[in-house]
């Protein structure tokens, strides 16, 4: 940890140091001076693709518009809108549902196959290859592939994803497995890989049962990696898109429609309501963020020290 | 100096790359002169399109850019394009409703010269006294029907001209599918390929007659009266079709019309824009009939209309705009722009201007041949495509579990969500 950071006593990062003698310092004053070159691309990057459309967006939130050159000033009649919408309701809470429900289903799944590929068994890397692969297809592609592969079964049961809500969440929840598992596993497999096996050592010396291992060193060793693997999960569960649209597209009667695709649909759905599915936008924006940063005060508060 | 010269050239491409792509559409053709950027909504049209607007530029000079939004994806594009720089100077929106949104940036044609071309004020799209839209094809659909398996089932065209026969034929060739060999109807697939045959166009028909018995055009809250006779078509649909009910729900387009072209469905519920495809079946086997509804079937016609109006971005600078209305005359009265709108080669269209010659389009020829009236297009009052998704989805479910709870929600679809959904967008 401390190799690269900013310690007490030291004026620059404790890697430019030798000893205790400063390196590089002709590097220190390129940087001093250059410092624009390296950023200022990276500043506008964000500036075009996050900042501006960002402030833009909110600004259209409180706004009536067709394009976004003519908006005009409504106040807060969108949001008032927005609160009579019972469809919007339900998908917050379902997202909701889906998160819980996919975050413990992947870190659980992807945990226990990473901790089963890091044992000394044949074949593991074409293992980790393959778990890793559904992570490369594109959630469009996936969801109608799925969409065939479900209707394939449910036609035996004459039924289909789209005419039963609880169908199309589960099918949803087992796409998204199939698609983030190995993601996440690669993650575990690193963090396990980085447990130092002395640890271990002394845990086995000391006469710990397995269960006794994994939930007294392994899980606490890991819980950098299950930081990272829960905010992603639950981001990735709140603004999942792409996969509900081609999967089931919200059928029947907007049942199984998160909020990502409600507001989509409440955009381009109704004629005069873009303002409406902008402010539904933000509301979003602000529950992901608030949830994110509720997910790394509890989970950074579990990481031990090495 | 040499790296710093390599990352000064990696944040320029940076900010190029970030700013090159604006300026690379238009060339040529001076602002002075106007030049013509035409959004256009019919993907199957777009081939002739592009030709068409070389040789107008190559006989004017004028400078004429058509782009093609993709299927469905109409709104999205006319959204993004109305902002930019140069935004699209002609464009398209489907009736009243896709008026009210565009309607800030519609020229006034009263008095130009494409207007006089029209051989019906019918055709003319107002927003208020102002000529916001203008048609510039007309389209018709009902059953198209193949005669000849219709003849080996022992029944001919000719002789269904209700709903009660429609639906005794129908049920006839079900009872003897397996000896047949084919279907009543092809698979009334409910895929969003598919479903605005139904949620659209064939919602059509309660609304055209409860407007008729009112004398209205346009209404904020419907009674309903015509969804019994909705449900006995869609009925007659799903279970006289190529597959089960059931399976409905995921079924396309594409696997409709090639059921019909492949002779394994005797009626096919589409339009005169399907004629290219469904010619493969021969045009003497070609019969077109209304969808009979039960109310009113000595009298009904098919549905004839459009949805397609021709609009001027008003925003546009005036030497672009005039140029546009230039482009557009000569579109539907000029030799060639005719030949391209109507010809059964290219674009195939029935034209509402003087100039539209005798169709080649056998579907279309047959829908005028009926003398009954034409049932207008109505679904252009529909309040959102929310309504018609909600319709759609409730119709799915319907099909596939036909009970009286279920058909309860269609008409708790089309009823009150007509009145929360006109009332939602009225201002």
């Amino acid at each position: 940890m401390h190799e690269t950071g900013w310690v007490a006593g030291y004026t620059w990062p404790v890697s430019y140091y030798y000893g205790n003698t400063l390196l590089g310092v002709n590097m220190q004053k390129n940087i001093k001076k250059y410092w624009p070159v390296f950023t200022l691309p990276v500043m506008a990057a964000f500036a075009i693709g996050f900042v501006i459309p960002f402030a833009m967006g909110i600004y259209l939130s409180f706004t009536k518009f067709t394009t976004v050159k003519d908006a005009q000033w409504v106040g807060l009649s969108n949001y008032a809108k927005l609160l009579a919408d019972q469809t919007y309701l339900h998908s917050f809470f379902l997202t909701v549902a889906f998160a819980a429900v996919t975050i413990i289903l992947i870190n659980v799944i992807a945990f226990a196959i990473a901790m089963a590929l890091t044992k000394e068994l044949k074949g593991t890397n074409i293992f980790r290859t393959v778990f890793f692969m559904p992570n490369l297809i594109g959630g469009i592609v996936l969801g109608y592939i799925w969409q065939l592969i479900f209707s394939g079964i449910l036609v035996h049961f004459n039924t289909a994803l789209n005419l039963d809500a609880r169908l199309g969440f589960w099918g949803l929840v087992i796409l998204v497995c199939w698609q983030q598992i190995g993601y996440m596993m690669i993650i575990y497999i690193s963090g396990l890989q980085a447990i130092p096996t002395d640890v271990m050592e002394a845990a086995e010396i000391d006469g710990a049962s397995s269960w006794q291992k994994l939930f007294k060193v392994t899980i606490p060793m890991m819980m950098p990696s299950i930081t990272i693997c829960t905010f992603l999960t639950l981001t990735n569960g709140f603004k999942l898109f792409d996969q509900n649209l081609a999967l089931t597209g919200g059928a029947p009667m907007k049942q199984t429609e998160l909020m990502a695709l409600n507001i989509y649909y409440t955009f381009y759905g109704r004629v005069g309501f873009e303002g409406v599915g902008q402010a539904k936008a933000v509301i979003f924006f602000i529950i992901v963020m608030a949830m994110a940063f509720l997910q790394q005060y509890f989970t950074k508060q579990k990481e031990v020290q090495q | 100096m040499n790296k710093k010269f390599i990352s000064l050239a990696l944040a320029a491409t940076m900010l190029a790359g970030c700013g090159g792509t604006a300026a690379s559409t238009s060339t040529g053709g001076g602002d002075a002169a106007g030049k013509v950027y035409y959004l256009n909504f019919k993907p199957e049209a777009d081939e002739y399109w592009q030709e068409l607007a070389k040789e107008y530029t190559a006989e004017t000079g004028v400078q004429v850019t058509v782009l093609t939004a993709a299927s469905g994806e109409y709104e999205k594009t006319l959204k993004s394009e109305m902002a930019k720089k140069d935004a699209p100077t002609l464009f398209q929106v489907n009736g009243p409703v896709g008026l009210a949104s565009w309607k800030d940036y519609c020229a006034d044609l009263s008095g130009s010269d494409i207007e006089g071309q029209l051989t019906n004020k019918a055709y003319e799209l107002m927003d208020g006294d102002k000529v916001a839209g203008i048609a510039y094809v007309t389209e018709a659909y009902g059953l198209i029907t193949n005669n000849k398996l219709l003849k080996e089932a022992g029944y001919d065209a000719s002789e269904i001209t209700s709903f009660a026969k429609l639906k005794e034929v129908a049920e006839d060739i079900t009872k003897r599918k397996d000896e047949l060999g084919f279907s009543a109807f092809t698979s009334a697939g409910m895929d969003g390929s598919s479903d605005w045959r139904f949620k659209t166009h064939l919602a059509n028909l309660p609304l055209y007659y409860e407007y008729q018995a009112d004398g209205v055009d346009n209404k904020d809250e419907l009674t309903g009266a015509y969804l019994d006779n909705y449900k006995a078509v869609w009925d007659l649909y799903i279970n006289n079709c190529t597959i089960d009910p059931s399976q409905l729900s995921t079924a396309t387009g594409d696997q409709s019309e090639a059921e019909f072209i492949d002779g394994k469905a005797v009626f096919f519920q589409n339009g005169t824009w399907e004629y290219d495809k469904v010619k493969a079946i021969g045009d003497e086997n070609l019969a077109y009939l209304p969808i009979y509804f039960g109310v009113d079937d000595e009298n009904q016609g098919i549905c004839m209309g459009t949805e397609n109006f021709w609009c001027v971005n008003g925003k546009a600078s005036e030497a672009d705009q005039k140029a546009t209305l230039d482009f557009m005359n000569w579109c539907v009265t000029s030799d060639k722009g005719v030949e391209y709108m109507t010809s059964g080669e290219k674009m195939g269209f029935n034209i509402p201007f003087k100039a539209n010659p005798e169709s080649k389009n056998t579907l279309f020829n047959l829908a005028n041949a009926n003398t009954a009236t034409p049932v207008s297009w109505n679904f252009t009052t529909m309040p959102s495509e929310d309504w018609k998704n909600v319709l759609g989805q409730a119709l799915t479910v319907y099909a596939a579990d036909q009970t009286d709870a279920n058909w309860a929600t269609v008409e708790k679809a089309f009823v009150d969500n007509w009145a929360a959904e006109k009332a939602l967008t009225a201002n």
